[in-house]
Parts: structure tokens; C-alpha cells; sequence
């Protein structure tokens, strides 16, 4: 048992040239955590049939924390792809939410059981409703930021996506668009290695996404996805130069699906155990927790303390989301037609 | 007030729409030179940036109205013919119909898509499809097909006031064809009533868009000898006024559906279904319907063209049938 002691107050100023202050590197690592620890949990409870599908984002908590860290709660927007949990969680998803979103409960409030899993929404946090279809997102994030930009008003939208989804169509119109307009997007792909099974050279002949965005007129950035600092020291001067008016920008944030597909998935089938294995000792949560100690920002203790916590959150989430109403039968009819 | 053409009807009814809210925007392909049929005509030098010229590229057309009516704005699409709206079925029927049922109504998509649909032109496969069947499979979505001018302006100020996406089909073939006095017309059509336009005990026609006039001429020819047709202007293609079918079908106890789309798959097939279902025991005679033939595409030829849609003597010569069964 580890002893109770005082936590001490984190500042809130920058590190030096880290552009993050302490208490956003605490948070930084209690999303990550967070999101880590409700993947596994959702697949526990996949394995013990009690949620009938997951799909995760293990392997992409610095590529998705780093990056929503950059975003303005409240007035940004964003529209993500159905692996970006960190996001949520950054932009004021609960873990009891996430919950009730694995459960597909009565209450999830992103979309009441009506969607499967991880499918996304929420507009009093401005993310945008997303389907299994990929990439149509990219489209609805020009569509907003053409609004805010009509408006004068000063958002940025953020859209995400896996490489998988840049072979749509949907992908290329939205960059086209966007750069003709110049419109405050950051279109963010989380290049994690694979499209379930597809690796990235049978989606394109190009060893990085962010190539394409020359193309578009587009300026574009790599980054090491899985260390969420250089993630959000990339990202955020992208979403600071969008909203003063700098025009789109695309992000590839180099990470890996250290998770088969879905739970519905076998990697096994396709993907070299010592790749995987690879991959494994750069596991982002791993990483930011040897350079926060090596740095000597935080002790091992307080980390540790963030371990204990968010178990504890996990674990009362669960038994509460358990214990929700499910949908009745007849809530599958309604909201056909919003009324006027 | 001047009478007023399909198109003029269009372009002022936009005009006033604009004025009235700042939030509504245009979005389409030569809007800003004013389109190639003319709906926007001057819109662009009275509403600056109001008026958004896209790429070629229907998917990013539909996908762009879809966020910015997200965000709060009043997008106003128009995909400049029918017959290239597909490759936008995506983001149309995969995300706008369904945006307020997968979020329970906590998101929802104020929008309207206007396209030119219809034949009658020579335009051939891709400049005179019938979609409708495709988007009217579609929950979540409005469709309406008006055949009068004053009923295109009083459904396209519906259209823009709703809070649901709307897909807006104009036959194109109408645009110039027919004249109305906009003020002081037949009762103010609303979305989801559909209109008797002419009432007869004999039998009963249901028809929209350029059809809904050949079958008033049709029903003209036929009352000089003698046959009395009830003509239903359907107007709103999803969701049917069921009510106003069935009491159409009850009142004449026949019933002869028209479109200009192809036969297998069509509307009139719902339509059959749903008399079928519910008024059966009021019926005299086997429902017909008059439509294109099942071949993948209108041919371009007059010829055969003109074969190929039904029109006044082919809607008069089935209705002489079911009147004598």
C-alpha cells in the first residue's frame, strides 16, 4: 500500500522549451492512462460476453492526447475516426461515458445504443457525429470550418482518420477544398501501420501521408505519434496558424495499432510477431513515463498515484455502467426527422 | 404580380431567402456565373461570398453543406444535374438521413440539395434520370418534387426552414414550360401533403413533377369523352401523404399511378403497395401503373426518347382501360 501524502499543487507555466506546463503533462499522462486502461477494461468485458464488440486505439494515446491537447474546449471542433477515445477523454468524455458507449446503454450519450461502439458525438462538445464509414468526416470538417470561416468566427477544426482511409475519395476533396478556401482544418492522420490487415505500402506508394498534402497546396508535418509531447509541440503551432487565418494544414503522426483490428480481429493471420514485439518497447505510455522520471519533472510516486487513480476510476465506472437501463425494444423508433 | 416560370419562381424565392436569414449560403458547380439553368442568376454580385462556386465534386458538395449546416449555417446545394448527385449517395444517405437519429436528435442538419432531374430534353443517360426511388428508400431524408411554380417557391421556403436535409428535385423540362401567378395560388403547400388538383368519380391519377402535367392534359382529353379523373399531385415524394392517397383511392375505387422513372423499383410500386394494404376492399379494378420502360437509361434519339417517357396519350390511353374494366 502506498502511503497517502500531500500532492503538490502542479504549476501551470511552461517547462522551458517543452511549450507544456507540469499540470498539462499530468494531464497529458492521465488521458493517455485513461484511455489505455478503458481499452483494456472494454476488452475484458468483450472476452467475459458482455460487450459484444471493441475497437481500440492501444498504441495511438500519444498520437490522440497530444494532439486534442491542443484544441480550445468549447470552441474548436472536432471529428474524429472511431480509435480517437484519448480525444474524447481530452475534450471531457468521462470514463463512466465511455462506458456506457462500450455497453451501447440507454444514456450513452453519443448515440443512445444506436451506433456501435467508439462511433463518436457529442455537440455540446463540438465533436461531430461520425459513422463506420471513413473519411466522410474530412468533408464535414471543411463543411464547418467554410461556416466559421463565413461567420469570422475564430475555430479550428481538427479531423482525423488512419492511412488507410487516405485512399478515399472523400480524403483528397476535403484537402482540395480546403486549400482553395484556405480554411482553419488540421487534418490529422494517425498513420498507425495498418488498415486491419493492409500495410500501408498496399494503400500507396509513398512512405508518408504527408506527402500528399504537397499536392493539395497543403502544408504538411511528420511526427514521432508515439511521443505525445512532440505530438503537441507539432500540432499546436498547426492549430494556432490555422486559426490566424494560415489556411489548413495536414499532421501524420507516425504510430502503431499494437492491437489486432477489433476484437473481432486475428492479427496473427497477417502481422510478424517480432514487428509487433518491436513496436511494443516504444509503447507511448512507457515512453512518457521515462522521460517525465528522467527529466525529473515528477517522481515515480506521482505517477504511480496517477496508476492508482485511475483504476479506481475504471473500475467504479464499470460496475455503475453496468447497472444502467438498457434501451427498450421500441427506442429504435424516433428522432427519424429532427421536429421543427 | 407577373406570372412567373418554374426557374423565375427558383431564383426569386433563393433571392428572398438570402435576404431574409445571412446564415443561408449556395453551394454548387457555376452558381456564381448563375448556373447553367439560371437558378442564381445575379445572386452572386447581390450576396457576396454568399455564393460558393465548388470543384467538380458532388461528394464535397453534399459532405461540405453537411458540416456547415452542422455548424449552424443554412447551406443551399445544388448539383447541377440529378444524374450526378451519386457519387454523393455517401454522404447523403450513410451521414445527412441519418445525423438526427444516430444522435437522438442531439445533432441535426438544417439543408437542402436542389437538383435538375427529369427527361424530356435530349440530355440523354446522365442529363435526364429519374433518382427518386434511390433517395426515397432513404428515412431521414426529405424529398419533394413540385410540378407548379408557386408550389416550387412555397416548398423551397419549407425546404429551408427545416431542420432535415431535403433533397429538392425540379424537372428540369418544367423550368421554362409552365407560368403561374405566384401570389394568391392554390393553398400554400406544406412538406408531407400532397394536393388533388383535379377531382373526378371515375378514376384516380397520381403523378409528380413533369408527369403531373401530362396527366392533367391527359385527364382534359379524357373529360370530352366522358371519363372524369381525380389528379393527385404527390409533391412530396418522402414521407407520402398516405392520407391523401388512400382517400383519393377510396373516393374513384381505381387507380392509375405515373412516372417518368423506370417501372421494377419505382415509386408507383409503393404507392400500389400501400392502396394494396390499405383500401383493398375499395378497389374495382387492378391497380395500373405507367412508366418507363426497365432499360438502364434514356436513349438520347428523339425517337427514342419519346418512347421512352410517358406522356399525355400514353397516360389517357391506360386510364380508357381502367375506366371500362
Amino acid at each position: 500500500m502506498t502511503a497517502v501524502r500531500p500532492r503538490r499543487v502542479r504549476s501551470q507555466k511552461p517547462i522551458d522549451d517543452l511549450l507544456l506546463s507540469e499540470h498539462q503533462l499530468e494531464e497529458m499522462y492521465s488521458y493517455m492512462l485513461l484511455a489505455r486502461r478503458i481499452n483494456e477494461r472494454s476488452l475484458a468485458l468483450n472476452r467475459q460476453g458482455r460487450a459484444p464488440f471493441v475497437i481500440a486505439g492501444v498504441g495511438q494515446e500519444a498520437a490522440q492526447v497530444g494532439a486534442a491537447m491542443s484544441l480550445r474546449k468549447g470552441v474548436d471542433y472536432l471529428a474524429p475516426y472511431y480509435r480517437d477515445l484519448g480525444m474524447n477523454l481530452v475534450l471531457g468524455m468521462s470514463a463512466r461515458e465511455a462506458m456506457l458507449n462500450l455497453l451501447g446503454k440507454r444514456d450513452d450519450p453519443n448515440s443512445y445504443g444506436r451506433q456501435m461502439p467508439s462511433h463518436w458525438g457529442n455537440s455540446s462538445r463540438h465533436i461531430v457525429t461520425q459513422s463506420s464509414v471513413v473519411t466522410t468526416q474530412f468533408l464535414h470538417a471543411a463543411g464547418i470550418a467554410l461556416g466559421a470561416k463565413m461567420r469570422k468566427d475564430p475555430v479550428v477544426v481538427m479531423t482525423c482518420c488512419g492511412e488507410g482511409s487516405t485512399s478515399k475519395g472523400d480524403f483528397h476533396e476535403a484537402l482540395n477544398f480546403a486549400a482553395i478556401h484556405k480554411l482553419p482544418v488540421v487534418f490529422y492522420v494517425e498513420n498507425n501501420g495498418y488498415a486491419i490487415s493492409e500495410r500501408t505500402e498496399k494503400e500507396m506508394p509513398l512512405e508518408h501521408v504527408a506527402d500528399r498534402a504537397r499536392g493539395y497546396g497543403i502544408q504538411s508535418a511528420v511526427v514521432d505519434g508515439m511521443d505525445a509531447i512532440a505530438v503537441y509541440q507539432n500540432v499546436r503551432p498547426a492549430v494556432d496558424q490555422a486559426r490566424r487565418g494560415g489556411g489548413p494544414f495536414l499532421i501524420e503522426a507516425k504510430c502503431y495499432r499494437l492491437w489486432p483490428h477489433s476484437s473481432d480481429d486475428d492479427d496473427s493471420r497477417y502481422r510478424p510477431k517480432k514487428e509487433l514485439e518491436e513496436w511494443a518497447r516504444k509503447d507511448p505510455l512507457k515512453l512518457f513515463r521515462e522521460r517525465v522520471e528522467n527529466d525529473g519533472i515528477f517522481p515515480r510516486a506521482d505517477l504511480d498515484e496517477i496508476e492508482e487513480k485511475t483504476e479506481a476510476e475504471i473500475r467504479e465506472a464499470t460496475q455503475w455502467a453496468l447497472m444502467q437501463p438498457d434501451p427498450a425494444p421500441e427506442d429504435a423508433l424516433g428522432f427519424v426527422y429532427k421536429e421543427a | 404580380m407577373a406570372q412567373a416560370s418554374v426557374i423565375e419562381a427558383i431564383r426569386s424565392t433563393l433571392d428572398e431567402e438570402l435576404a431574409a436569414d445571412e446564415r443561408m449560403f449556395i453551394l454548387g458547380e457555376d452558381v456564381e456565373a448563375g448556373g447553367v439553368f439560371r437558378a442564381t442568376d445575379g445572386l452572386a454580385a447581390k450576396y457576396p461570398g454568399r455564393i460558393i462556386d465548388s470543384p467538380l465534386a458532388e461528394s464535397s458538395i453534399i459532405g461540405l453543406s453537411i458540416g456547415a449546416a452542422h455548424y449552424g449555417m443554412r447551406p443551399v446545394a445544388e448539383i447541377q444535374f440529378a444524374d450526378f448527385i451519386h457519387s454523393g449517395f455517401d454522404q447523403l444517405c450513410s451521414e445527412a438521413s441519418r445525423w438526427c437519429y444516430r444522435t437522438k436528435g442531439d445533432a441535426y442538419l438544417p439543408m437542402v440539395v436542389r437538383t435538375p432531374w427529369g427527361g424530356g430534353v435530349h440530355g440523354g443517360q446522365h442529363h435526364s434520370q429519374s433518382i427518386e426511388a434511390y433517395y426515397t428508400h432513404m428515412p431521414g431524408l426529405k424529398v419533394i418534387a413540385p410540378a407548379f411554380p408557386a408550389d416550387y417557391r412555397s416548398l423551397l421556403k419549407a425546404a429551408i426552414a427545416d431542420p432535415n436535409p431535403v433533397l429538392f428535385l425540379e424537372h428540369k423540362r418544367t423550368y421554362r414550360m409552365v407560368r403561374q401567378e405566384l401570389e394568391g395560388a392554390p393553398a400554400e403547400s406544406v412538406i408531407g401533403r400532397a394536393r388533388v388538383t383535379r377531382r373526378g368519380g371515375d378514376l384516380a391519377i397520381f403523378a409528380y413533377g413533369l408527369m403531373l402535367h401530362e396527366s392533367l392534359a391527359a385527364a382534359e382529353s379524357l373529360a370530352g369523352e366522358g371519363i372524369e379523373c381525380t389528379v393527385v399531385d404527390l409533391l412530396t415524394l418522402l414521407p407520402l401523404d398516405r392520407e391523401t392517397i388512400l382517400e383519393a383511392a377510396k373516393a374513384t375505387g381505381k387507380v392509375l399511378i405515373v412516372h417518368e422513372d423506370t417501372l421494377t423499383g419505382g415509386l408507383g410500386g409503393e404507392i400500389a403497395a400501400l392502396i394494396a394494404e390499405h383500401a383493398f376492399e375499395y378497389l374495382d379494378a387492378p391497380i395500373r401503373r405507367v412508366a418507363a420502360p426497365d432499360i438502364p437509361a434514356m436513349p438520347y434519339h428523339h425517337a427514342m426518347e419519346s418512347f421512352f417517357m410517358p406522356d399525355a396519350a400514353k397516360i389517357a390511353a391506360a386510364a380508357r382501360e381502367l375506366a371500362a374494366y
